[in-house]
């Protein structure tokens, strides 16, 4: 969401290290010695150098994390490979690792909790965008935003003494009933599961499927909205053809920005999924996720290996959540940066 | 025939109307579910001793998360030294000199890292402080804090920079003055406004994180003043206490959360009316 | 086919602003009715008020009686839905749909109100490209090529293609070739020549040789207000009202 209005560049009085065939530096570096700021052009090389220091510290901690964690898991990619990823034994006494019951579990409960943020969140940038009286619109997206700003800990709180509980007595046993045949509603009703981590994750991703999706339908042109009106469309014939339609691209990438958060989510999820290495159909039974076995374990992982397990979870979800996060901000630009390439 | 098609396009559009009215609907549910289940169980169990006693061993009725607050502020206050600095310099670097490939790479990697699981923050913290130092601290909760906060902070600064009008700058350096004066005294002090927001933005967004803090801070029953050893924090202990069988430590960790839930609300909140004054000074 | 429209003090609001301050006046059907005026003068809020999109700009109103043949499209009971698919409407600036195929575009309109049939749809989509002298250019790759992926002056006529497929009995135009080259302009003029036979159009153009070349009456608006409605030639020639000549002579505006 960088601001499209981008000021002239001034040219620096440090030479620019990028820019030294242009005219530009030596004129202005002439005038200032007119002016005499001799200690000015020193200070100005300290300052700038300072600013370099923090911005490349950036740099450094990205990659101080990625070698930090590469280092700390070698261990358990030597011993495993490629099959860490791909068996289920989870075994810290007998020293037996696979991270597939993790893999599933974040992926079964990261997708579940998309299919139904996914249209919520769209619903809501709908409606905040189109639908909703201007008075309300500053008063609901303040709520949408402090749904965003409530932090992971208070969603498990709420989620083990009142999602749970309202999951036990009234939804699992009403999806057993009617849909117990398909095998996914089906077993002991614990409360704790898959499912209520995915309704937990659900709620807390959608503000960022609707802030997205809002701000990629506000980038389309408004022509094309006033071109579908002018067919005689209706508001929603509108928002289809004219706004939705172009924003599509854009509003996968929300979608997408939110899977990467879901992927990573730790406190919420490890607090309701009941943390169980298992790969069950039924999403009443508990699962665990790369996050709250990280969470849960970390602490009691007292050999090397079973750390170093844990670790190379932890490297393998960062690069998942990088590709996925590279991924979100190319859909979402494509629509945000070249909207008005795409409008001429 | 034209007739059916109409009734059932208006048709189409009243449902499409429904839906999201139904979508917002749905989405308030949870929030006001939450909010109003918070104070429920919280506002009881505020009471003096909450602020001031550390907690009571199982079993005994009472105690507080006095030492968890405090060494919440220590986190925070260790993760704002070490995230604001770096923020702000890592926004004016890309503001006033990032225009090529690396000021592209710097912006990229702060993408990367606002991205980052808070979990890997905290083991990749781990494991580049607390195995050297051989203990969990503060100090390491807050690197962990204040590394996440960059982002954000970069973000937001870069952002406010590019908003200040180019003439302003123009007329501090056509009059001679260093760029470096000019950029502190003109172009950060017109952009304080909407920096702050970003710091405040930033500093509500890692204020409830817990995974950063579990192998870091790590936690601590007692009250601890020294920075280098673990520390308790509000949301940590929040955790510890919702997991544990006792209603007593379920009752301070909904007295805990509803403190933290009024904190970060008022972050966001000042946020937002600092945002609609304007983030620029003099811009409205 | 044509409808005639027939303007009853005619006034329009943004916000709190009038932008047209009573216009009553008559548009002949089968003809091409030109509006000219300074920038500000309300010509372009005036076409918007003719098929109620004035209306789709936030804190925008209109007041008044349009009737468009028969119908009073302010009256009760009439839905801006169904006036805007019989009164037509072309834009400044070409708004093809980016992401549908060139036919997809014309077909746009026809699948909204409902048509499904494949062979139908084929054939209006093109008639009216055909209409909209654009046929021969696109017939090649209808299906294969993006609307956005033409030159300025084909998005154009895709737009004057996509107007026509829902048949209106109007079509506005509201600087339809101001954003184009010379060429592209020609081309557009004399489409709006051939289709002035069929259709009641009524063009916005701030070029008055545009005016004087493809209409049959001319209306000159100034300041929100209707100055002087009559045939082309004799706004062109003789107008009868002073402010009209200062206008056309280039003495202001």
């Amino acid at each position: 969401m960088s601001s499209p209005i981008q000021p002239v560049r001034i040219k620096s009085f440090v030479p620019d290290a990028e820019n030294q065939s242009s005219s530009g530096p030596e004129l202005v570096e002439k005038h200032s010695s007119l002016i005499g700021s001799g200690t000015g052009h020193w200070a100005d090389r300290i300052f700038g150098g300072a600013m370099l220091l923090a911005a490349l510290s950036v740099l450094a901690i990205v990659l101080l994390i990625l070698t930090q964690l590469y280092w700390q898991s070698e261990l358990s990619i030597h011993q495993f490979g490629w099959k860490f990823f791909t068996t289920s034994n989870w075994d810290p006494v007998a020293g037996d690792f696979g991270a597939l019951p993790f893999i599933y579990g974040t992926l079964v409960s990261s997708f579940l909790a998309l299919l139904m943020a996914a249209p919520l969140g769209i619903g809501v940038a709908i409606f905040m965008n189109e639908m909703c009286p201007r008075p309300l619109r500053t008063p609901f997206s303040y709520l949408v935003e402090l749904l965003a700003a409530i932090p992971s800990v208070i969603y498990g709180l709420w989620g083990m003494f009142v999602l749970v509980p309202i999951m036990r007595n009234y939804v699992q046993p009403f999806l057993a009933a009617h849909f117990g045949w398909t095998g996914f509603f089906s077993g002991p009703m614990y409360g704790i599961g898959m499912l209520p981590a995915s309704v937990i994750l659900a709620i807390m991703v959608v503000p960022f499927i609707s802030s997205i999706t809002r701000e990629v339908m506000l980038a389309v042109p408004q022509p094309q909205r006033e071109a579908a009106l002018a067919l005689g469309a209706t508001r929603w014939e509108m928002l289809r053809i004219g706004v939705l339609r172009n924003a599509r691209i854009g509003i996968m990438g929300g979608i997408v920005l939110a899977l990467g958060r879901a992927l990573g989510e730790t406190m919420a999820v490890t607090m309701l999924i009941g943390n169980r290495p298992e790969i069950a159909k039924s999403l009443f039974a508990p699962g665990y996720t790369m996050a709250s076995v990280i969470a849960n374990e970390f602490s009691e992982a007292t050999d090397n290996l079973y750390l170093s397990a844990l670790v190379e979870i932890g490297l393998a979800l960062f690069l998942v959540t990088i590709v996925v996060n590279i991924l979100a901000q190319g859909l979402i630009w494509s629509i945000t940066r070249g909207n008005t390439v795409r409008a001429n | 025939m034209k007739n059916q098609s109409h009734m059932r396009r208006y048709l189409v559009d009243h449902l499409a109307t429904g839906l999201s009215w139904l979508a917002a609907v749905l989405v308030l549910v949870p929030l006001l579910a939450i909010f109003s289940y918070l104070v429920y169980r919280g506002i009881g169990s505020l009471d003096w001793a909450f602020f001031t006693q550390i907690p009571k061993p199982v079993g005994e009725h009472g105690g507080g998360m006095a030492n968890a607050i405090i060494g919440s502020a220590v986190i925070l206050g260790i993760g704002s030294l070490i995230g604001v600095p770096l923020g702000i310099g890592s926004g004016v670097y890309l503001a006033e000199y990032g225009r090529g490939r690396l000021g592209d790479a710097v912006r990229f990697t702060a993408d990367v890292l606002n991205g980052i699981p808070s979990i890997v923050m905290g083991i990749a913290v781990y494991a580049l402080i607390v195995i050297r130092q051989k203990h969990f601290s503060a100090f390491a909760g807050g690197f962990a804090l204040g590394i996440m906060m960059v982002p954000t902070i970069a973000r937001a600064t870069e952002e406010m920079l590019l908003m200040v009008p180019s003439a302003l700058r123009e007329a501090a350096l056509g009059l001679g003055i260093p760029k470096w004066r000019t950029t502190i005294s003109i172009a950060l002090r017109t952009a304080s406004a909407g920096i702050i927001t970003g710091i405040m933005l930033a500093f509500a967004r890692v204020a409830g994180e817990t995974a950063p803090l579990l192998f870091t801070a790590f936690g601590n029953s007692f009250w601890n003043m020294n920075p280098n050893q673990p520390t308790a924090a509000l949301p940590l202990q929040i955790y510890t206490y919702a997991n544990s069988p006792y209603d007593e430590w379920h009752r301070i960790a909904w007295a805990g959360a509803l403190v933290l839930v009024i904190l970060i609300v008022a972050a966001v909140t000042a946020v937002r009316v600092v945002a609609s004054r304007g983030v620029l000074k003099g811009s409205h | 086919m044509a409808v005639g429209i027939k303007v009853e003090n005619l006034k329009a609001w943004f916000g709190k602003t009038e932008a047209l301050h009573g216009i009553t006046m008559d548009v002949q059907s089968g003809k091409a009715t030109a509006i000219i005026g300074p920038s500000g003068c309300g010509k372009s809020t005036f076409v918007r008020c003719l098929n109620r999109m004035h209306e789709t700009i936030p804190d925008a109103r209109a007041e008044g009686k349009v009737q468009i043949g028969e119908t009073d499209i302010y009256g009760n009971g009439t839905s801006a839905v169904q006036i805007r698919r019989r009164v037509g409407m072309v834009f400044q600036k070409p708004n093809p749909f980016p992401t549908m195929s060139i036919y997809d575009n014309v077909a746009a309109g026809l699948r909204l109100n409902g048509v499904r049939n494949g062979r139908e749809i084929e054939t209006v989509v093109e008639r009216c490209l055909r209409s909209a002298a654009l046929w021969d250019e696109v017939k090649d790759h209808l299906k294969k090529k993006s609307g956005a992926s033409l030159s300025g002056g084909q998005q154009q006529r895709l737009c004057i293609a996509r107007a026509l497929a829902v048949e209106p009995e109007v079509l506005l135009m509201d600087e339809p070739a101001s954003a184009l080259d010379p060429i592209s302009t020609s081309k557009i003029e004399e489409l709006i020549f051939s289709l002035k036979q069929n259709y009641t159009v009524v063009i916005v153009t701030h070029n008055m040789q545009q005016a004087a070349r493809v209409a049959d009456s001319t209306a000159f608006f100034l300041m929100g207000e209707l100055i002087e409605l009559d045939k082309t030639a004799k706004i062109f020639t003789t107008p009868g009202d002073k402010r009209t000549e200062d206008y056309i002579t280039g003495r202001f505006g």
